[in-house]
């Protein structure tokens, strides 16, 4: 499949920071490459400087989910583009590598150095970590700034906790990214059951899981109708009924987090299921179902932005 | 005693597969849970550990927990056809130990695994064993593989309480301190190992407890600059690096315990008693 110019062969990805590639393969050795998971890898997000992440406790089970406060712990730009790159480049799948800046001048960095490497299919655009301060800048000049210092396709990653998502969505493809992420987690406070004093050291964390999954297909469901860009779906999949229920809101893809860290073989099952979800409904594929749940006002054909 | 290796890791099958529940019986306070593994490796290394949850009624309970897979150390494996069969020492202390307690014969459990790093046994060195409560688990496999080897390890075992102490039952030798004096010497395990370290200084220390216990272990172990491994627990979500959120602070920063753990040399960490410990 096509997804905004990139050769996929399925539409299942892994969410930013749910999949440590290099990891899992010291935990599972290189059969994790045989029949590797997803059929394109999103980077968790690195930032110019070398970060620590948050201290622990990082996370904490939930009604129908978890939050965490990771506090995006990488190597910085030098630390990725020399370590983590060459080894993410050995995947069999394309690469998205995400992205996020404090400044306008630290994400123009960033997505030019990024931008430059040819094993990199496309960078994501983070403006919605729930963890870390907030970039200085609007989405607007962001993604702007971001449009200016690379010509690879560029994704913008959505909270689905700012008033007007479909605003925000809009402004991000007049600044011209080609697709979205939606959504990345929403804040979330757990409190201890002696104590009441928050669990995690930064108080509130990101919430995931099956609890955010009507929250991105309602932030799937406006985007799509606000700009028909792609989009990659992601909050709460399990089986490939929630996959389909993204791809009916108009998601073209989506993007698996949380059930992850319960099963890493989760993806090829969800493939199968998405299938024969799709099936028993009277779609041969199950982008057929693309949009349907906007019925007659559904944004098709997608609008394919070069 | 096998020469210490670099690391003691045997690699996962990259997905979660289900195993056969064949027992579950009572130890005391614990539950002992045996499940039969056939696509699993059959050679888990002392200290690895599992991601387990229940096939059915995971999840849905109180508050809709448990919803994560809860992680585990291996308390014994033994081969059993083309896999394995493995037992874990359980503690029902919240809605996911309450579930995998409540297993009966038949039911499937569910396992990513064995994950992380184990404890790398020294020939040249005598071998003193300390587990706390639940912490037992993994010191029970790791005194079978060094009797099974011709060593003598010393294992020095805490418990709370009578019931408790029962988990001493399924070690071929080991002396107990319990809490309230009702098994044993009414002592710190931590107690029964400094007599211990005064009388073979030599020795190197094996230990999985809980984190006061192991920060005791740690201070007691570097005052007598006594090497000593350390299997330590923090909140995890995954077991393979991905969630980010097992980290220990230790002299080289933040490690994820799942992959550089969960045995640490005790000598990477300023303390054993770090926020999250023990989760």
């Amino acid at each position: 499949m096509d997804l905004c110019g990139i050769e996929l062969e399925g539409p299942v990805l892994n969410g930013s920071g749910t999949f440590d590639a290099i990891a899992a393969r010291r935990a599972f050795g290189d059969a994790l490459l045989e029949e590797f998971p997803f059929h394109g890898f999103v980077s968790k997000t690195i930032t110019v400087e070398p970060r620590e992440g948050n201290p622990p406790p990082r996370l904490w089970e939930t009604p129908a989910g978890m939050i965490n406060s990771i506090g995006l712990p990488n190597k910085g730009l030098e630390g990725f583009l020399a370590t983590d790159l060459p080894e993410l480049a050995e995947l069999p799948v394309p690469l998205v590598v995400s992205v996020m800046g404090f400044s306008r001048h630290e994400l123009a960095t960033l997505v030019a150095r990024v931008g430059e490497r040819e094993e990199v299919a496309a960078i994501e655009l983070n403006v919605s970590c729930p963890n870390v301060a907030e970039p200085a800048a609007s989405v607007n000049e962001i993604a702007a700034a971001a449009r200016s210092a690379t010509s690879k396709k560029l994704y913008a990653k959505l909270s689905p906790a700012s008033g007007d998502i479909a605003a925000v969505a809009r402004v991000a493809a007049e600044a011209g990214v080609n697709g979205l992420s939606l959504v990345n987690t929403i804040r979330g406070l757990a409190l201890d059951a002696r104590t009441l004093a928050p669990i995690l050291s930064t108080a509130t964390g990101g919430l995931s899981g099956p609890a955010l999954r009507p929250v991105a297909l309602a932030a799937v469901y406006a985007c799509v109708k606000a700009t028909g860009l792609p989009i990659v779906g992601m909050g709460g999949v399990e089986t490939g009924r929630h996959a389909l229920e993204l791809i009916a809101a108009g998601a073209s893809a989506c993007a698996l987090g949380t059930v992850l860290f319960s099963d890493p073989a989760a993806p090829a099952r969800i493939r199968v299921e998405l299938a024969a979800e799709a099936e028993a409904l009277g779609f041969d594929d199950p982008f057929d179902a693309h949009a349907v749940a906007h019925g007659d006002e559904a944004p098709v054909p997608l609008r394919h932005v070069a | 005693v096998k020469a210490a290796q670099a690391e003691p890791r045997t690699l996962a099958p990259p997905g979660r597969r289900t195993a056969a529940v064949v027992a579950n019986r009572s130890v005391g306070a614990y539950r002992l849970l045996s499940a039969r593994d056939a696509g699993g490796p059959p050679d888990p290394r002392p200290g690895q550990f599992y991601m387990l949850a229940a096939a059915e009624r995971w999840g849905g309970g109180e508050d809709e927990r448990p919803y994560l897979p809860r992680a585990f150390s291996f308390a014994r494996a033994r081969r059993a056809g083309e896999g394995v069969e493995l037992d874990f020492l359980l503690e029902a202390i919240g809605p996911g130990t309450e579930r995998l307690g409540s297993l009966e014969p038949g039911e499937g459990l569910q396992l990513v695994g064995p994950l992380g790093v184990g404890f790398a046994a020294h020939e040249d060195r005598r071998a003193v064993l300390v587990g706390g409560g639940i912490g037992a688990a993994p010191i029970l496999v790791l005194e079978d593989e060094l009797r099974a080897d011709g060593a003598e390890p010393t294992v020095l075992l805490g418990f709370r309480s009578a019931a408790h102490a029962q988990g001493a039952t399924l070690f071929e030798r080991a002396e107990v301190a319990t809490d309230d004096g009702s098994v044993g010497r009414q002592a710190l395990v931590t107690d029964l190992l400094a007599e211990r370290l005064d009388a073979d200084p030599d020795a190197t220390v094996f230990a999985c407890g809980p984190p006061p216990m192991l920060e005791a272990v740690r201070a007691l172990c570097a005052d007598r600059a006594v090497p000593a491994q350390l299997a330590l627990e923090s909140g995890m979500a995954c077991g393979f690096g991905a969630c980010f959120g097992c980290v220990v602070p230790t002299s080289d920063g933040y490690v994820r315990l799942c992959l550089e753990g969960p045995v640490l040399d005790a000598d990477r960490l300023d303390t054993a008693l770090f926020p999250g410990a023990g989760h």
